[in-house]
């Protein structure tokens, strides 16, 4: 029972469509947990369950013991749970610096009167603010720091732009990072970079993780686990090998073989 | 045609000449046609001629004609405004240019002509009501029919042409030209003001009004002569150094800049009579409300149209708490109190209400928001209507009689407009203080992001509700400031003065101020309540009080469509609303980073995005 | 197996409970002034009746009076329904609110009133001839509103498409400040009275003893909302209109010209406001500048009453505001002892509006909304 997050029989539906079956997960203290399944296989919509933006039909998702079903998101968020989204989300307009500096916002509490009067608890946590800030966007080298600190978030290139994201996720100081396709996009320089990137979010800062990937290479070389989802369901789990061997998974991806037509 | 292309080549610029008698007939013939319907739209209207009485130039210009003739002359300019596409040969401006201005100036004046004749032959003056032998006089100039006919069009298209040659003349002069016009027209209009503040500036101008033709010509030259000596370009240069500087240089400028504007608005009112003091008085008073709304709708990106409630509110529990005339049904114990203890009563209660109305929207769609708090608006002030509530606030009568705010020094009533400015000086400094402060916050940078795109800013942890809601409660309390000293001022508050019409009359100044920018709020509650006036309170261009709330809807289309980011605008608003063009500026200037660093993206290929290593 | 376990009270913060409360608050005023209004109306001099009327029995409603206030409510609601549609359309192909939409109805009810006096002076608007008068009038003053609607969408929102949602929302703002004020200027500040209608129409009659003009209204706006399902669900135009609807993307690759469908929304929008204006005209027989203004809000009330989008929907959230509106001052409130109920009409049709988006925000009968509206 001493699993960090721990799902039971999670399903949804959206209309006549079970996004969902049934479903059953868990991942420990410390795993990075490889998420794979065909298009529309109900991934995205995993991971919207998890940190609260679509509640479940039935079924129920334990975070450190606690359901967090029913909890708006950024209640999720708060209980340390963060999360990139595919069709990357930044706030466009905003800068670098500001989107990562927002993101700490259910980790700091001045309020009003603090920043009205200027008080030293105010200018110590803005100070504290900017340095994880930028301690954060550190992370990635030298792509998101110096110039580009002061940049809108919209002039950057595309895989700079997942960089941010996931620097945005870091900045919530969550126990849990939820990444969705983070490499899509990237050439296979930037991927493989990334994906080294990742195994330090566990080595370095103690991130568990997981990940939805198309990307086989970057799911086999970061994750301990994997698990395939089809349907809405859990097709094969297991290691990397095992579960791309499981006929199972072999036919939701190619199709099923000639021959069993007949 | 084919001489256009032909001499395409020969000219080294990337300029398209084209013969004078070349044009685009049809939409020429289109332009004109909507500047026709324009202007007889707004011959319809009666303001032109409402406006006659008000005299320019003595004998010979009144305000009527200002306020119609411009349209040929803007439109024969924007005729000749061609937008040049990036890559695109431009056509060289020439003579053809100042012919398109006068067809497209003539077609409009002839709708004006054919309106002169229609009026003589057909009466629908049943309906319209300015279908009348006044307003073809006006049109005509005083002269007849066929005078009137042949002058409209020739004058038109003279306009036309005059606005489509601006183009053609250099830079400088253009600029030099433009300002002596904008001049002359400026002090004329301002006569009040300006003889108001510097009373020898009344040789300037004759005894029934307007300037002396001589003056305004020695103003014209003045004005010229300034342009053309650089004066502008001076001002330019200085505005564009102060916009260049960073850090501590820019700090020391602003608080010189600002240490000025404060003493000037001091200093002011102690030279002015009693009409320009009651003037900043109500500017103030829309400022304190257009702060607040800038907060919701600026910063937190809220649209709330009902904001108009919360000044109800602050006026009228400063009413209750003060006056002794308030509704018979409140129990003995109730307190009356000085202003100052009712002014902080009204606080708690402003911010009490802002919550109570703040929690059911607050979730809402943006647009659903807009509409029920508009709805809340009118629920409250039917309240204060009603008789049901008509023991605890007199509805239609009102409260009346509320004592002036005492400050021992000095007391600020409506009779002493100066003392509410002052008053009201210091709240604006309060309003302009917190929204600065709060901009600048981590409450600043989550409305920030709620504004952006709010169920991703609820994702990174941001309790959206609490902080929309904060939005909320702070501009609901910045709006009881100006209901408070609102009460103080006038002596007596009625439902009626808070109709829907104010909120959207404070959105108009928010708007077209510049959302999100302080100073652009001021600009803006300078210029709309200043110069045209509040819904009730008349302006420094009294004339148009039967017009404003015209000029207001088009001014709030017409920003709308083509500056909605505002006259003095908030760098990231823009960004906002132009993010599209933004992003080709970027690009085009190199700006944008693409995958630098790494190689070419075509390799993508060669490794299957599917189960490249894997299950194969 | 477990079903939803959604642990009492998790995620619940002050703001869900105040609203938990403030729905509580609303239905159980509606209950208690249900109850108070029926034991009322078995016995005036009950003892509640006689604490909220200060010791004084209530006033029973007879059945004439209340069968008058279900009459008003339907054939008001009947018109705020029709107006609803061109709300409702807008908002599910465009995604944003015409707030101009009411002036679209005032212009109609405007040009009815030039027609009907024009007509009258002519000595048509009345006997034999006043049928076809009528039916003159009702074509002109739909052609009018539908050219307003058409007019303000290639002026004010066509170039507008795409930006921010607020953006046009505050433009149709602007715009219907500037229709009114327009109107106010061109045809002078006062309110215009429609000619009398002919003795005939006003006469109470069928079995029920209905007012003509209101059976009229009812009947009319019953015809119209035929004619208007019938258009968007069996013509090819309607159908491309749902196709626009639900994705513009897609139903531009699908041939389907975008544009001129929008066009024709605001013009069916249009032109069903402009029935209900000319009908608004034949009841009330009076119309100011500021006419379409709260009939217009009301019937975006409506709209979302019924679920935007949703026709069917609209036109049901008209006759039910337009009922609750007629009926809840003398049902509820005042049986509750409040006095001067029917100036508290408006607050009504508002406080409905918040209950509706409180407890069911996508309407009674559901929202139809393309996909990127509907987040
Ligand atoms: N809000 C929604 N309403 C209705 N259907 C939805 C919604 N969100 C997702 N779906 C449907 O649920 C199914 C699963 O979608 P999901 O986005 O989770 O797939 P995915 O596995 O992430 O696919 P991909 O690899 O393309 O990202 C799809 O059929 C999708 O159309
Ligand atoms: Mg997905």
């Amino acid at each position: 029972m001493s699993h960090l997050l721990e799902i039971d029989s999670l399903s949804v539906t959206f209309g006549g469509l079970h996004a969902l079956k049934d479903l059953d997960f868990h991942v420990d203290e410390g795993e990075i947990v490889g998420v794979i399944g065909p298009n529309g296989a109900g991934k995205t919509t995993f991971f919207n369950m998890i940190s609260g933006m679509v509640t479940p039909t039935s079924g129920d998702i334990r975070f450190e013991g606690e359901s967090l079903v029913g909890f708006d998101p950024n209640q999720v968020t708060q209980r340390g749970i963060a999360r990139t989204f595919q069709n990357v989300r930044l706030f466009a307009n905003m800068t670098i610096l500001e989107n990562v500096m927002v993101s700490q916002h259910c980790r700091t509490k001045q309020g009003i009167w603090g920043s009205l009067l200027n008080t030293s608890g105010f200018r110590k946590e803005e100070q504290e603010i900017r340095e994880h800030a930028e301690k954060v966007l550190g992370f990635f080298g030298s792509r998101l720091v110096g110039f580009r600190l002061e940049q809108p978030a919209s002039v950057l290139s595309y895989a700079n732009r997942r960089r941010l994201e996931i620097a945005r996720a870091m900045a919530t100081s969550p126990k849990l990072i939820l990444l969705d396709e983070p490499v899509a996009g990237m050439n296979p320089k930037e991927s493989v970079e990334l994906t080294e990137l990742i195994g330090k979010l566990r080595s370095e800062w103690g991130f568990t993780i997981v990940l939805i990937e198309h990307d086989m290479n970057v799911v086999r070389d970061v994750s301990d686990r994997v698990v395939c989802l089809d349907h809405g369901e859990t097709l094969a789990q297991g290691s990397f090998e095992e579960v791309s061997n499981d006929p199972a998974v072999i036919e939701a991806y190619l199709g099923r073989p000639l021959e069993k037509k007949a | 045609m084919t001489l256009a292309t032909e001499t395409t080549g020969t000219k080294a610029s990337n300029e398209v000449v084209r013969g004078a008698f070349d044009l685009d007939w049809r939409d020429l013939i289109r332009t004109g046609a909507i500047l026709a319907a324009g202007l007889v739209f707004l011959s319809l209207t009666g303001m032109p001629e409402g406006l006659d009485s008000r005299v320019l130039i003595d004998p010979f210009l009144s305000l009527g004609y200002v306020s119609l003739f411009w349209l040929p002359l803007i439109v024969g300019w924007s005729v000749a405004n061609e937008k040049v596409l990036e890559g695109m040969a431009a056509t060289r401006k020439s003579a053809r240019d100042v012919v398109a201005g006068g067809v497209v100036g003539a077609v409009g004046g002839a709708g004006l002509s054919l309106l002169i004749a229609l009026i003589s032959t057909f009466d629908i003056r049943d309906p319209l009501v300015n279908w009348n032998e006044s307003t073809q006089a006006f049109l005509s100039f005083q002269q007849g029919t066929s005078f009137g006919i042949v002058a409209c069009i020739a004058l038109c298209a003279g306009l036309g042409a005059f606005g489509a040659s601006l183009h053609l003349m250099p830079r400088k002069v253009r600029r030099a030209v433009v300002s002596a016009l904008l001049a002359v027209v400026a002090v004329a209009i301002f006569e009040s003001f300006l003889v108001d503040v510097a009373d020898p500036l009344s040789f300037l101008y004759s005894k029934t009004g307007g300037l002396i033709p001589l003056w305004a010509v020695m103003v014209g030259v003045a004005a010229l002569a300034f342009t053309l000596l650089g004066g502008g370009d001076r001002i330019g240069k200085a505005r564009s150094n102060y916009q260049t500087l960073t850090g501590p240089a820019k700090a020391k400028q602003d608080t010189i800049l600002i240490v000025l504007s404060v003493l000037a608005l001091i200093i002011i009112p102690m030279i002015t009579g009693k009409i320009t003091q009651e003037l900043l008085a109500n500017v103030g008073i829309f400022l304190l409300l257009a702060l607040g709304l800038n907060i919701v709708v600026g910063l937190a990106g809220i649209l709330d149209l009902g904001y108009v409630a919360f000044f109800a509110v602050g006026g009228y529990t400063t009413a209750v708490l003060t006056s002794p005339n308030r509704g018979p049904d409140w129990p003995e114990w109730f307190p009356t109190m000085p202003w100052w203890g009712a002014f902080l009563v009204t606080l708690l209660m402003a911010g009490l209400v802002g919550l109570f109305i703040g929690a059911p929207v607050i979730r809402m769609r943006g647009d659903y928001l807009a509409i029920v708090t508009l709805g809340f608006g009118e629920i409250i002030r039917i309240l204060f209507l009603s008789d049901w509530l008509n023991g605890y606030f007199n509805g239609a009568q009102g409260i009346t009689n509320i004592p002036p705010a005492d400050f021992g020094l000095f007391e600020v009533k409506g009779t002493d407009p100066r003392s509410v400015f002052y008053l009201v000086l210091v709240f604006a400094a309060i309003s302009i203080y917190v929204s600065w402060r709060l901009e600048r916050s981590r409450l600043g940078r989550a409305w920030m992001a709620v504004r952006e795109d709010e169920s991703v800013a609820e994702a990174m942890g941001i309790n959206t509700v609490n902080v929309k809601l904060m939005a909320f409660v702070v501009g609901a309390v910045l709006a009881s400031f100006a209901g408070s000293v609102f009460s103080a001022k006038v002596g007596s508050i009625f439902p009626t003065s808070f109709l829907i019409l104010v909120s959207i009359i404070i959105l108009v100044i928010v708007i077209v101020g510049g959302m999100g920018n302080i100073v652009g709020i001021i600009v803006g509650s300078v210029v709309l309540v200043g110069i045209l006036g509040g819904p009730k309170q008349p302006g420094l261009l009294a004339e148009f009080s039967e017009y404003k709330l015209l000029i207001y809807g088009a001014l709030l289309i017409w920003m709308m469509l083509q500056r909605p980011e505002g006259l003095v605008p908030n760098a990231r608003r823009s960004r906002e609303l132009h993010q599209d063009e933004f992003l080709q500026d970027a690009w085009l200037k190199g700006k944008v980073d693409d995958a630098d660093e790494n190689g070419n993206g075509a390799e993508n290929g060669d490794v299957a995005p599917g189960l490249a290593g894997g299950a194969s | 197996m477990t079903t939803a376990t959604r642990v009492k009270g998790a995620g619940r913060t002050n703001v869900d409970r105040f609203l938990t409360l403030l729905r509580v608050f609303l239905i159980g005023l509606i209950v208690i002034g249900l109850l108070a209004f029926i034991w009322q109306q078995i016995d005036p001099g009950n003892p509640f009746a006689r604490w909220t009327h200060d010791g004084e029995a209530a006033n029973r409603l007879t059945a004439d009076q209340f069968q008058g206030l279900v009459v008003t409510g339907l054939s008001q609601g009947a018109m705020y329904g029709l107006i609803a549609l061109g709300y409702s359309m807008v908002y599910g192909v465009l995604g944003f609110i015409n707030f101009a939409h009411g002036e679209v109805f005032m212009v109609a009810a405007f040009t009815g009133f030039i027609m009907a006096n024009k007509l009258d002076d002519a000595g048509y608007w009345e006997g034999g001839s006043f049928i076809p008068a009528v039916l003159f009038t009702v074509l002109i003053c739909t052609l009018v509103a539908t050219l307003t609607a058409v007019v303000m969408e290639r002026v004010a929102y066509r170039p507008l498409r795409g930006s921010p949602r607020l953006i046009p929302l505050i433009t149709s703002i602007g715009v219907s400040f500037f229709i009114q004020n327009a109107v106010i200027l061109l045809f002078g500040p006062g309110a215009k009275s429609y000619p009398s209608n002919p003795d005939w129409l006003g006469e109470k009659r069928t079995f029920l003893q209905l007012e003509g003009t209101k059976i009229l209204v009812i009947v009319v706006a019953a015809i119209s909302m035929a004619g208007l399902w019938y258009f968007v669900e069996r013509t090819k135009t309607g159908k491309a209109m749902r196709a626009v609807a639900e994705d513009k993307e897609i139903a531009s690759l699908m041939g389907i010209n975008v544009d001129r469908t929008i066009v024709t929304t605001f013009a069916v929008g249009g032109a069903m406001a402009g029935i209900a204006g000319i009908l608004w005209g034949l009841l009330f027989r009076s119309v100011i500048a500021t006419t379409g203004f709260l009939p217009g809000i009301k019937a975006f009330t409506a709209a979302v009453v019924g679920g935007v989008g949703n026709l069917g929907g609209a036109m049901a959230g008209g006759v039910s505001l337009g009922s609750a509106e007629a009926l809840a001052p003398l049902v509820l409130l005042e049986p509750l002892g409040v006095d001067g109920v029917s100036q508290l009409r408006d607050a009504v049709a508002f406080t409905l509006l918040i209950l509706v988006l409180l407890v069911k925000p996508t309407g009674l009968f559901g929202e139809r909304l393309s996909s990127e509206d509907r987040a």
